[in-house]
């Protein structure tokens, strides 16, 4: 296992490369602000989860753009994606489409599955994306999706993501035996955001690195830690390269940060270092540091923001004017229909 | 028509698949140079190469989740579990996932995936080994479940399960894997439909409706009762899920009488459905409470005593006496 520490002072990345960086982290944020204003705003006086626009849970992403940048800047939209309960960063990098992510989320007839899906359920068949609701139960799809890539000889990868209490589960160790049996082109993301819902990652596992465990399968594994996208970058671009070059997987564990509650409406009194979590922010801190490096100006910066927030606007506005599902649609697509 | 026994009609069916399709390939523990632990899958891997017949280790959640994105990818994945209790380690997979893509995304992801189960008992085995776990799968929406219980069936439900868009879970009744019957591998015939039951005895005065292992028990057990002077119609169930309750119906309303056998046990089993179903569309036509004959509610018994677990003939026909007796 090697350990990368946070900052590269001087960045080998181009400087319309960490624009890049900067601009989908502004997509993500500004999304989920947006996602977090629907959701709670007609849930009031009395919170009531089923209420409202968004009803159901909710796992918002803040805080942990930098491992969706830092990753899907080396993928194509070929790559399959598989992703967690919390997996917005991971759909909005990867190209989806923002309007039909939206209206997902909103439970209408526009999105990516008919609003069937809901948040921890995207499909989407034009970035070869998925997720699940079930903690690490979206590795061993992943696997299958890496085989079929290998199967035809192309060199198409899956990126399997998970959060660092799912490495406890079986499904986890599992597939990390088979890909690496396999040679299967794949990439192990465990985001490791220090708590799994309210229990912290000391009390769930019994070593300091799950990038440790990838050694236990033969397979290289690498803890980031900083939540840095660069240094995310630059780990996911050698992860990514072994799995294309048909070398193998590879385990990436990012020490990121969750800066909201592990679902809204989460008081996070478990949580002692929650006067402090804004401090970490990580897209302040890497905006500045690109102004400061003279790759764009606080203008630029600002513009980017302003860019993404009207994109996310029109988004949820398409959502919100789409129709919900007429009810005799629930009963439909148990089985395939005229099969 | 060929003779071959259940086990051979499976094979012969993954072989047709296999050469009929690429895409179609098969994944399980010990199917490759050891055929399978039934040797189901005997020589298919010298003839179709290790990258279509697949060893895998002992991982059913891998084998069952790999198929899972294989067929997401455009592949027709056939997974072998070796014992219906080894199912368990992949049920998260199956249920959570498996089941539930294609609701999930309205149809945009279609899963093909065939997971073939061994089931039953009577082999002088112990748990895991020899249960009948269907009702767990039964309950889960998005499953086609089916049960061949002769050696014909066995061949065309294989290549209908594969074949199938849906993901579907093939029941084997491995105590009957020797069992030798005619088979027509170029007309299915009336076996065109994997989802309908079928009347394999007619019958006038009571109905058994059985699947898998225990159809030729019921046949035998309505034999005997023949032998009294009651004519008993025997169903073939062969669907699991769905249940082709039109045809039990049919015959329920001629015959007024019905028992369901199965080897899993009565309590929240695939019987209390049908009687439920069948009280509903043909209260009137019945002339007696359903009866129940299956496996007690309890974790299957050491294999001394098997015997006395299993449904047998005496059992349905104590059954039968009941619904002539009511």
């Amino acid at each position: 296992m090697t350990v990368q520490d946070t900052a590269v002072s001087a960045s080998s990345l181009t400087v319309q490369e960490r624009r890049e960086l900067l601009r989908t982290m502004h997509l993500i944020r500004s999304f989920e602000e947006a996602i977090l204003r629907d959701y709670h705003a007609d849930k009031a006086p009395a919170w009531d989860i089923g209420a409202g626009l968004i009803p159901g849970e909710m796992h918002l992403s803040a805080g942990q753009e930098p491992v969706a940048a830092g990753i899907c800047a080396h993928l194509t939209r070929d790559d399959a994606v598989t992703a967690t309960h919390r997996p917005h960063h991971m759909a909005i990098a990867h190209g989806m489409d923002l309007d039909r992510l939206a209206a997902e989320i909103f439970g209408r007839e526009t999105g990516l599955g008919k609003g069937r899906g809901g948040h921890m359920h995207l499909f989407d068949p034009d970035t070869h994306f998925s997720c699940s609701g079930i903690i690490a139960e979206g590795y061993p799809p992943a696997l299958g999706q890496a085989f079929a890539f290998q199967r035809r000889q192309t060199d198409r990868i899956a990126v399997a993501v998970t959060g660092e209490g799912a490495a406890n589960q079986g499904a986890f160790h599992e597939s990390l035996n088979l890909a690496a049996l396999w040679k299967l082109p794949v990439v192990f993301v465990v985001e490791d955001n220090d708590w799994g819902i309210s229990v912290p990652r000391a009390a769930s596992t019994a070593i300091a690195s799950n990038a440790d465990r990838a050694a236990a399968y033969g397979m290289p594994g690498i803890r980031v830690e900083g939540n840095d996208v660069e240094a995310i970058h630059a780990a996911a671009a050698e992860a990514v390269a072994r799995a294309r070059s048909g070398d193998g997987p590879t385990l990436l564990e990012i020490h990121t940060l969750r800066l909201w509650g592990h679902f809204e409406g989460d008081a996070q009194g478990y949580r002692p270092e929650l006067s402090t979590v804004n401090e970490h922010d990580p897209i302040p801190a890497y905006q500045a540091r690109l102004v400061a490096d003279g790759v764009l100006s606080d203008e630029d910066a600002a513009a980017l923001k302003e860019e993404a927030v009207a994109r996310v606007d029109a988004a949820i506005g398409f959502a919100k004017n789409s129709p919900t599902p007429q009810p005799e649609e629930a009963l439909r697509y148990v089985f395939v229909e005229g099969a | 028509m060929t003779t071959m026994t259940i086990a051979k009609a499976i094979n012969e069916g993954l072989r047709a698949s296999l050469g009929a399709d690429e895409t179609t390939l098969l994944m399980g523990e010990d199917i490759g140079a050891l055929g399978g632990v039934y040797r189901v899958t005997d020589g298919l891997q010298q003839e179709f190469g290790e990258d279509r017949v697949v060893d895998s280790p002992l991982a059913e959640s891998g084998i069952i989740g790999t198929s899972i994105g294989l067929a997401m990818r455009g592949y027709r994945p056939v997974c072998e579990i070796q014992f219906d209790g080894f199912v368990f380690p992949g049920f998260n997979q199956i249920t959570t996932q498996l089941a539930k893509y294609h609701a999930r995304t309205s149809g945009n992801v279609t899963l093909p995936v065939t997971i073939r189960i061994p089931y039953g008992g009577g082999i002088g085995s112990v748990e895991h080994h020899s249960e009948s776990p269907e009702a767990l799968f039964a309950h889960t929406a998005g499953l086609r479940i089916i049960t061949p219980s002769n050696a014909h069936d066995a061949y065309w439900m294989t290549r209908q399960a594969i074949e199938c868009p849906d993901p579907v879970i093939v029941f084997e009744p491995k105590k009957r894997y020797w069992l030798k019957g005619e088979v027509d591998t170029q007309d299915p015939g009336a076996s065109a439909d994997p989802f309908s039951a079928h009347v394999v005895r007619e019958g006038t005065d009571a109905t058994i409706v059985a699947y898998g292992p225990l159809v030729p028990v019921a046949l035998a057990a309505a034999n005997a009762a023949a032998e009294e002077g009651r004519s008993v119609e025997v169903l073939d169930l062969r669907s699991i899920s769905p249940i082709d309750f039109d045809a039990i119906e049919a015959s329920v309303r001629k015959t007024g009488r019905l028992v369901v056998a199965h080897e899993a046990p009565t309590f929240g089993g695939i019987g209390g459905e049908i009687a439920s179903r069948i009280s509903e569309r043909a209260f009137l036509s019945l002339e007696a409470p359903v009866i129940r004959v299956g496996g007690f509610h309890m974790p299957y018994p050491v294999a001394k005593v098997e015997e006395h677990y299993l449904p047998d003939i005496d059992r349905i026909l104590d059954a039968l006496d009941k619904t002539f007796s009511y």
